[in-house]
């Protein structure tokens, strides 16, 4: 047991990846999912809550029709697939970019709508007084509103990357199950458990508990000390 | 809010229908390789009907999963692999009866391409050509028919040198799909597999170099229905269920 402990590889592969696909995910999500939420938040069109409820769709949705939807998108005969293939020579299927982007849907509620919340709990007044004084609409932005809603947008960040770490279902079905290319931690767990592998089992599933521990203590220090 | 309560229930009588179900006298749990899930799902169709007030409940899914879930703990009454190796690791560790133990069908190994495909592919070593790409194959810690592809593979000397064009697949079923969506440029199923999906996929070659392909089926020794998984794995050595079996493509131990 302790020798396999001690054969770091085997638990570190699948941890780099992971925590690669899920700081790329969150990335793309904090980015789309901040701007949605302040579309959603600040504007009035029409459409603002049925964009409101496809943004919130992936966290009801059971991942493995996420999946299916995505191999549709993205798969070398979906639609957007072809044209990526054809065009760029890109294919997302199978690779990590693509467990990304997996990842990237699935967690994206959590950013939104924490982003949201955070975003209407701005006093309206600050920012249409910043109007008054002349400034540009980008930088009311960047000046007023997201300094004003920036601890609730880093904790929805936060579950976003935990959600990420942990994605399965529809990771599984878009990037597979390639140990050293798309195997994170969630898919070496189940694959040693159908493999009977228990020793290994254990040694991973202590490696993302305890990785996942270090991220909340540390998240929550971070949220408690910084008034950023 | 008042005029929910018709649809409440509603909802809730059709709850209480859907919880007594017509009474079965026996239910039968089977356990079977995923490759066996079109053909044992009619054989059991057929033993319902000759054997009425059972159900036979099949569980389809790689062999190594449906071990692993037996020596857990899973109440099944049958178990059917598509290797031998799987039912010898349930014979050792003692989870199934020894003497119920034989081969049912056997099958082939085929190398598959999407229908549209145009890759020149005439024998193993095709694979290695720059157009191939991906290659889809079981998981070998798991499923039978990449155990049987990774011994033919080895033996042409390819295992290493393909190994970064594979695909896992975590049962024979998803390598199925893999191919049929194109997803992948090859893949290994068994021959029945391929009948399957004759219209998304291309039969290329039958692949040799590996042991025979022999389905082992036998009774789980913590079944509580001994006599009647006796029953069922008699009748799928009766001819009408060799005449369902055949239809698949299956062919005689």
């Amino acid at each position: 047991m302790w020798t396999d402990i001690m054969n770091f590889p085997m638990g570190l592969t699948p941890l780099w990846l992971t925590l690669k696909v899920a700081g790329v995910a969150t990335l793309v999500t904090f980015v789309v999912g901040v701007n949605l939420a302040f579309l959603v938040a600040r504007s009035k069109f029409w459409g603002r809550e049925g964009l409101d409820a496809l943004c919130t769709l992936p966290l009801v949705l059971p991942p493995t029709v996420l999946g299916y939807y995505l191999i549709v998108l993205i798969g070398r005969q979906g639609w957007l697939g072809r044209w990526l293939q054809e065009t760029w020579g890109i294919s997302l299927i199978f690779t990590w970019q693509g467990a990304a982007l997996a990842a990237a849907v699935v967690s994206l509620p959590l950013i939104f709508k924490s982003a949201r919340a955070a975003f209407e709990e701005v006093d309206h007044s600050l920012e249409d007084t910043a109007r008054t004084l002349g400034l540009s609409e980008a930088a009311i932005f960047f000046r007023v509103s997201l300094p004003l809603a920036w601890r609730g947008i880093l904790a929805g960040a936060m579950m976003a990357f935990a959600r990420a770490m942990g994605e399965f279902g529809a990771t599984l079905m878009v990037a597979g199950n390639l140990p050293g290319k798309t195997q994170t931690l969630s898919l070496a767990v189940y694959d040693a458990v159908q493999a009977g592998n228990d020793a290994q089992a254990t040694i991973l599933v202590v490696l993302i508990s305890t990785v996942c521990l270090v991220i909340l203590v540390v998240s929550g220090k971070v949220l408690k000390a910084g008034y950023m | 809010m008042a005029n929910l309560k018709p649809i409440m229930m509603l909802l809730l009588g059709a709850m209480l229908i859907r919880a007594t179900p017509a009474y079965a006298d026996q239910e039968l749990i089977v356990s079977a390789a995923a490759s066996l899930t079109n053909a044992l799902k009619e054989v059991a169709g057929q033993f319902e009907k000759t054997h009425p007030g059972t159900k036979i409940v099949c569980n389809f899914a790689a062999s190594g999963s449906l071990l692993q879930q037996i020596a857990q703990g899973a109440p099944v009454d049958v178990f059917a692999s598509a290797d031998q190796k799987t039912m010898n690791q349930a014979q050792e560790k003692g989870l199934i009866l020894p003497a119920s133990r034989k081969n049912f069908v056997s099958n082939i190994l085929v190398l598959i391409a999407p229908g549209k495909s145009s890759l020149p592919l005439a024998g193993l070593g095709d694979l290695a050509l720059p157009e191939v790409k991906r290659v889809a194959l079981g998981n070998p810690e798991t499923v039978p028919v990449g155990r049987y592809t990774q011994e033919a593979l080895t033996k042409a000397g390819l295992w290493e040198t393909l190994k970064p064009k594979f695909i896992y697949g975590e049962s024979v079923r998803q390598v199925l799909d893999y191919v049929s969506r194109g997803e992948v440029d090859a893949g290994f199923v068994f021959a029945t597999d391929a009948a399957i999906a004759r219209e998304k996929v291309r039969t290329i070659f039958e692949v040799e170099g590996h042991r025979p392909i022999l389905y082992p089926v036998a009774l789980v020794a913590a079944s509580q229905k001994k006599a009647l998984a006796q029953g069922f794995l008699d009748f799928l050595s009766a001819p009408e269920s060799a005449a369902i079996l055949s239809k698949y493509g299956f062919g005689k131990p």
